[in-house]
C-alpha cells in the first residue's frame, strides 16, 4: 500500500441559505409539512419560467471572492437531464460551461504546515425534491415525493485533484464548512443536508505523473463518513490493484451502516446529460462594481481569524480551530473579549480562560454551536464576563462558579444577582475562617498527625473539611495559608 | 356583430350593442357552427357570460379598462388558464388543469377581455396544420375539406369563421403567420421577448411568441398592446416601453424602404401566391414606398437549424411529462415502466418523433455538429437581417410558398415542413413579422402577405400592414359557412 500514492477531489454542494428558492419565489425554510413550499415554478408545471435569485447570485459571489476565484464577467445556466422522479422538469437548471466563478483555491492546515488545495470552479443549480419511500428503496410499495426542496439554491464547489489522503478531504470540508458558515452563506448542517459532498479518488504509483482511474464515491454526509468511505475505497483499490486487476471508472455509493462502497454504474452506463444553455435564462452579465461591493463586506475568515487568535491572545490553535466552527461562537468569544480583556495591561490568562469556559461550559450546555443556538444562548457574553469577574476577584471560586453558570443558564440571570441572592460570596474573611479552621483540626486530630509524619496529602483532607464546613464558600487560597501558618505553629 | 373589436367597442360605446348581447350571439355562433370547423377544443360559456356581464356594468357606467372591454376573444390551448383545462393538443394533458393564468391571459382578463375558450392545435404546436391535435382536426372555414394551417389552426380558423372576434397563438416557426395567412385573417407574431411566454406552455423556448390573431390589423394592434411588454415572471422578456400601436398605423408607408428577399421567391412556389404577393408590392409601392431587393442567403438553411433547434429544446421542454407529477399516468411496475407507458400512451407520433430528434441533436459527442452548427446557421440569419434592416426599414415577402392544403395532403413531414420555409427566418432571427391578406388563388383560398420588420419594431410593421389593408378590399370576403 505504501507504494502507491492517493489523490481525491472533493464536489461539495451547499444549500445557500437565501430566503427563497434559486429560480422562484417560495420560501427555503427546512421542516416545513411536505409539498407546502411550492409554487408552479419548482413543481416544473407546463408553461412556467425560472428567473434568477440575485440574492444566490451575490452569495456565489462572495464565497468566490473568499476562495481567491475569479468572478466571470458573463456566466450562464444549462439544462442537465436525467429522468428522476424527484426532479420536476426532469432536467435541472445548472451551470456547465460557464460557471459563475473559477480558479481559486482553500487553505487547510496538515500536519507540518498549510496547504492551499485548488479550486476548480464554482457554480449555481438548483436542488431538487425528496423521496420518501415507504420502505426501503427496493421493496416500497408506493414512494412519495416531497418538492420544498425542489429549487433551493446549491452551490457547486469542485476542488482540484490536490488532496492527498483521506484526513486531508476531512480537513479540507471542515476548512470549507467553517469558511461558508463565517460568510453566513450556508449554515453547513450536514444532517439537514445543507452541505453534501461527493469525492473522486484515485491510486497511483508513487511518483508517477499520471493519474489513475478514478472513482466517485456518493452519499457523503458527514466529516466522519467522509474519511471513513475514502479509507475504505483507498484501501480496496490498493488491493486490487496489488492483484493486478484493472480498476474501471464507476461511481460508488457510500453505505455508512455497512461501512464500504458498492458500485452504481460504471463508465459505459454513465448519464448522458445531454447538456445545453438554459434558453429561458439570458447569460448572467456580472457587474465589476457590484462584484467590488460584495469584496468590500467581505468579512474575516476563519483562518485568519485563527491566526489572528493565537498571534495577538495567545490562544492553543486548538481553541481556536474549535471557535471557527461557528461564525456566532467567535462573534460570541470577540464580544466577550472586548468587554473582559481590554488591550492594555490585563491579565495574559484571560482568553484562555475564555475559550475554556465557552469550550468545557457554554457549548456543552447549548444545544448546538451554530448561529441560532449560540445568538439565543441565556448567558450572553456580558454575563459569561461578569461570571468570570467574580472569580477573577476572588468572589467565588472556580467550583462555586459552576454551579452559578448552571443557574445562569436556566434563569437567564446575571452572576452576581446570583450569587448575591443564594449567600454564596466566598468566605475571606480571615477571623471567620479561623475560627472554622479551628473547629475542624479540633475534630481531626488524626490528619494533623499524620501531617506531621510526613503525609503532605493529609493537609487536603483538612482544607476539604474547611470548605465543606463553609458550604465551598471558603476562599480555597487563603484556606492553604491560614492551614498552613497552623500547622507549621504546633 | 361579426366586426372587429374596435367597431364593437364603438358600438358598446354609443350604447348600439352591449358586451353581453356580443358574447351571447359568438356563443351561439360557436354552438351552430363549430361542429363544422372545430376551432374549440373548450368553450367556458359561464366564465365568458359573466366576464361578459362585468364588462356591461363598466362601459354602461362609462369607465370601459380599454379597447378591449368587451371583446369575445379566443386562446390557443397551449396558453395556462387558471381552472380551465389546458391541453395543448394532447392526450397527455387532456385533463390537465392550471392552477395558475399565463401573463397574457392575466394581462387580458385585466383589459376586460371575454375570453370564450380555447382553441385547437398541433399537439404542443408542433405542425403546420392542426392535424396533429389529439382530440380533432380544425377545418379551413375557406374549404372544409382543407387545412387551416398550423399549428394555431383553431385561433385563426376562429377568426376567420367569426367564432372569435379576436384570438391568441403562439408561433415557433410559424404557427401563427402561416395559419393567418392560410384562413384568411391578420396574424402577427412579435418580436421574441415583447410577449411574456410566461405560462406559455413551451415547444422551443428560444423561438415561441405569442401573438394574436384579428380581422384587421387596427385589432392586431389592440390585441398586442394589451398583452406586450416586460414580465418579471419571464427573464427573456424585454424592458422596453410600449407605443401606442393603434395611434401609430395612419402614418403610411411614403418613404419607407421595402427590401424584398431573392429568397422568399422560389422555384416550385404557388405561381397565385407569387403574383398576388408581387401585386401586393405593386400597391405598396403606389402609396409611397420604395422597394429595394435584399438578399438572405441563409434563408436555404434556416429550415435545418429549425429542425434541430426546435427539437433539441422541444425534448428538454416536453421531458417533464411524466406521469408523476401531474396530466396523464399509465401505471407500471416502476417507476420508469410507468413513465414510458405514460410517455407511450400521452404523446403521438410527431412528438415523439421529435423528441427522438432532439434528443440525438443533444446527446454527447453530437451536440456540436448539431446544436452548435445550428446556432452558428441562426446567427448568421441574424446577421443577415440586421444587414438588410441597415438598408430597408422592413422585408415584404410571402407568408407561405402556398395555400392551404387538404387534409391528409402533406403525409410526409419533410414536405410540411417546408410549408415553413419563409416564417422559420423571423423566429432564428427573433424579429416581428405579420401576416395579412393579399388576395385570393383561382379556387378562392387566401394568400398572405409577410412584413418583417426590425426588433421590436412592431409600430412600422403594423403601420405597413395597414397602409395596404386600408388600400384594398379583402378583408370585406368572408368565408360563408351556413
Amino acid at each position: 500500500m505504501t507504494s502507491y500514492e492517493t489523490v481525491i477531489g472533493l464536489e461539495v454542494h451547499a444549500q445557500l441559505s437565501t430566503r427563497s428558492k434559486m429560480f422562484c419565489g417560495c420560501p427555503t425554510t427546512f421542516g416545513a409539512r411536505p409539498n407546502t413550499q411550492t409554487c408552479p415554478v419548482c413543481l416544473g408545471m407546463p408553461g412556467v419560467l425560472p428567473v434568477v435569485n440575485r440574492r444566490a447570485v451575490e452569495f456565489g459571489i462572495r464565497t468566490a471572492l473568499a476562495f481567491g476565484c475569479r468572478v466571470n464577467d458573463a456566466c450562464r445556466f444549462a439544462r442537465k437531464h436525467y429522468y428522476y422522479p424527484d426532479m420536476p422538469k426532469n432536467y435541472q437548471i445548472s451551470q456547465y460551461e460557464e460557471p459563475l466563478a473559477e480558479d481559486g483555491s482553500l487553505e487547510i492546515d496538515v500536519e507540518g504546515g498549510a496547504r492551499a488545495i485548488g479550486i476548480q470552479r464554482l457554480h449555481l443549480e438548483e436542488d431538487v425534491g425528496k423521496l420518501l419511500h415507504e420502505g426501503t428503496l427496493e421493496t416500497a410499495q408506493a414512494s412519495l415525493v416531497d418538492f420544498n426542496r425542489s429549487g433551493v439554491p446549491l452551490m457547486e464547489t469542485v476542488s482540484r485533484p490536490e488532496l492527498s489522503s483521506p484526513e486531508e478531504a476531512a480537513a479540507y470540508l471542515r476548512a470549507f464548512r467553517a469558511v461558508l458558515i463565517f460568510l453566513g452563506v450556508c449554515d453547513g448542517n450536514m444532517e439537514e443536508g445543507s452541505l453534501r459532498c461527493d469525492a473522486n479518488i484515485s491510486l497511483r504509483l508513487r511518483g508517477s505523473g499520471k493519474l489513475g482511474t478514478k472513482v466517485e464515491i456518493k452519499n457523503l454526509n458527514s466529516f466522519r463518513n467522509v474519511q471513513r468511505a475514502l479509507e475504505f475505497e483507498e484501501r480496496r483499490q490498493a488491493q486490487a490493484l496489488d492483484a493486478g486487476e484493472r480498476l474501471v471508472q464507476e461511481t460508488r455509493l457510500w453505505d455508512a451502516d455497512r461501512g464500504y462502497t458498492r458500485s452504481m454504474r460504471s463508465k459505459e452506463f454513465a448519464h448522458d446529460y445531454r447538456y445545453f444553455p438554459e434558453p429561458d435564462l439570458v447569460p448572467l452579465q456580472i457587474d465589476r462594481r457590484w462584484v467590488a461591493e460584495i469584496r468590500a463586506k467581505l468579512p474575516e475568515l476563519p483562518r485568519a481569524w485563527r491566526q489572528r487568535a493565537v498571534a495577538q491572545y495567545g490562544l492553543p490553535p486548538y481553541d481556536a480551530e474549535v471557535l471557527t466552527q461557528s461564525r456566532a461562537l467567535v462573534d460570541y468569544y470577540e464580544a466577550a473579549l472586548r468587554e473582559w480583556w481590554p488591550a492594555s495591561g490585563a491579565s495574559g490568562e484571560r482568553p484562555k480562560v475564555l475559550s475554556n469556559w465557552i469550550m468545557s461550559e457554554l457549548l456543552r450546555v447549548l444545544p448546538g454551536d451554530d448561529e441560532g443556538a449560540i445568538r439565543s444562548s441565556p448567558i450572553p457574553p456580558g454575563h459569561l464576563v461578569g461570571l468570570l469577574r467574580l472569580i477573577e476577584n476572588a468572589t467565588i471560586s472556580g467550583k462555586i462558579a459552576k454551579d452559578v453558570f448552571q443557574k445562569m443558564f436556566v434563569s437567564g440571570q446575571d452572576a452576581r444577582t446570583i450569587v448575591e441572592r443564594d449567600g454564596l460570596t466566598q468566605v475571606a474573611d480571615e477571623g471567620a475562617l479561623v475560627q472554622v479552621i479551628d473547629s475542624v483540626m479540633a475534630a481531626n486530630p488524626k490528619a494533623i498527625e499524620d501531617f506531621r509524619r510526613g503525609k503532605k496529602e493529609a493537609k487536603g483532607a483538612l482544607v476539604g473539611q474547611v470548605m465543606k464546613a463553609t458550604r465551598g464558600k471558603a476562599n480555597p487560597a487563603l484556606v492553604n495559608r491560614l492551614l498552613e501558618d497552623k500547622l507549621s505553629q504546633t | 356583430m361579426h366586426q372587429p373589436i374596435h367597431e364593437l367597442t364603438d358600438a358598446f360605446r354609443r350604447g348600439d350593442l352591449t358586451p353581453t348581447a356580443v358574447a351571447e350571439d359568438y356563443l351561439a355562433r360557436i354552438g351552430a357552427l363549430d361542429g363544422k370547423v372545430g376551432a374549440y377544443l373548450t368553450v367556458v360559456r359561464e366564465q365568458a357570460l359573466a366576464a361578459a356581464r362585468e364588462s356591461e356594468l363598466r362601459w354602461r357606467a362609462g369607465a370601459p379598462r380599454g379597447p378591449l372591454d368587451g371583446a369575445p376573444v379566443a386562446l390557443k390551448d397551449v396558453l395556462c388558464t387558471a381552472g380551465v383545462r389546458t391541453t395543448c393538443g394532447s392526450k397527455m394533458l387532456e385533463r390537465f388543469v392550471p392552477p395558475y393564468d399565463a401573463t397574457t391571459v392575466e394581462r387580458l382578463r385585466a383589459a376586460g377581455a371575454v375570453i370564450l375558450g380555447k382553441t385547437n392545435m398541433d399537439e404542443f404546436a408542433m405542425g403546420s396544420s392542426t392535424e396533429h391535435s389529439a382530440f380533432h382536426p380544425t377545418r379551413n372555414p375557406w374549404d372544409l375539406a382543407r387545412v387551416p394551417g398550423g399549428s394555431s389552426g383553431g385561433s385563426a380558423a376562429a377568426v376567420a369563421a367569426g367564432l372569435a372576434a379576436g384570438a391568441y397563438g403562439s408561433d415557433t416557426g410559424g404557427s401563427i403567420r402561416q395559419p393567418a395567412a392560410f384562413c384568411g385573417v391578420v396574424g402577427l407574431k412579435p418580436t421574441y421577448g415583447r410577449v411574456s411566454r410566461y405560462g406559455l406552455v413551451a415547444l422551443a423556448s428560444s423561438l415561441d411568441q405569442i401573438g394574436p390573431f384579428a380581422q384587421d390589423v387596427t385589432d392586431t394592434a389592440l390585441l398586442l398592446g394589451a398583452v406586450a411588454g416586460h414580465d418579471r415572471r419571464d427573464a427573456t422578456s424585454i424592458q422596453a416601453p410600449v407605443p401606442d400601436y393603434a395611434a401609430e398605423l395612419s402614418k403610411g408607408v411614403a418613404g419607407l424602404t421595402l427590401g424584398l428577399p431573392d429568397e422568399y421567391f422560389i422555384d416550385g412556389m404557388d405561381p397565385d401566391v407569387e403574383r398576388a404577393v408581387r401585386q401586393a408590392i405593386e400597391v405598396l409601392k403606389g402609396l409611397g414606398a420604395r422597394i429595394e431587393r435584399v438578399s438572405l442567403p441563409t434563408t436555404q438553411h434556416s429550415l435545418a437549424a429549425y429542425y434541430v433547434i426546435l427539437p433539441a429544446e422541444a425534448s428538454s421542454n416536453l421531458a417533464r411529462y411524466d406521469g408523476v407529477r401531474y396530466g396523464l399516468r399509465v401505471a407500471g411496475r416502476d417507476f420508469i415502466e410507468m413513465q414510458s407507458r405514460t410517455r407511450a400512451a400521452g404523446f403521438g407520433a410527431e412528438v415523439k418523433r421529435r423528441i427522438m430528434l432532439g434528443t440525438y441533436a443533444l446527446s454527447a459527442g453530437y451536440y456540436e455538429a448539431y446544436y452548435g452548427k445550428a446556432q452558428s446557421v441562426r446567427t448568421l440569419v441574424r446577421r443577415e437581417f440586421a444587414a438588410a434592416f441597415a438598408r430597408v426599414d422592413l422585408i415584404v415577402a410571402p407568408t407561405t410558398p402556398n395555400v392551404a392544403f387538404k387534409h391528409g395532403e402533406k403525409e410526409d413531414p419533410l414536405s410540411m415542413y417546408l410549408n415553413d420555409v419563409f416564417t422559420i427566418p423571423g423566429n432564428l432571427s427573433g424579429i416581428p413579422g405579420v401576416s395579412v391578406p393579399c388576395g385570393f388563388n383561382s379556387s378562392g383560398l387566401p394568400i398572405g402577405l409577410q412584413v418583417l420588420g426590425r426588433p421590436l419594431d412592431e409600430a412600422r410593421v403594423l403601420r405597413a400592414a395597414y397602409a395596404y389593408e386600408q388600400a384594398t378590399t379583402w378583408r370585406s370576403r368572408r368565408p360563408d359557412l351556413s
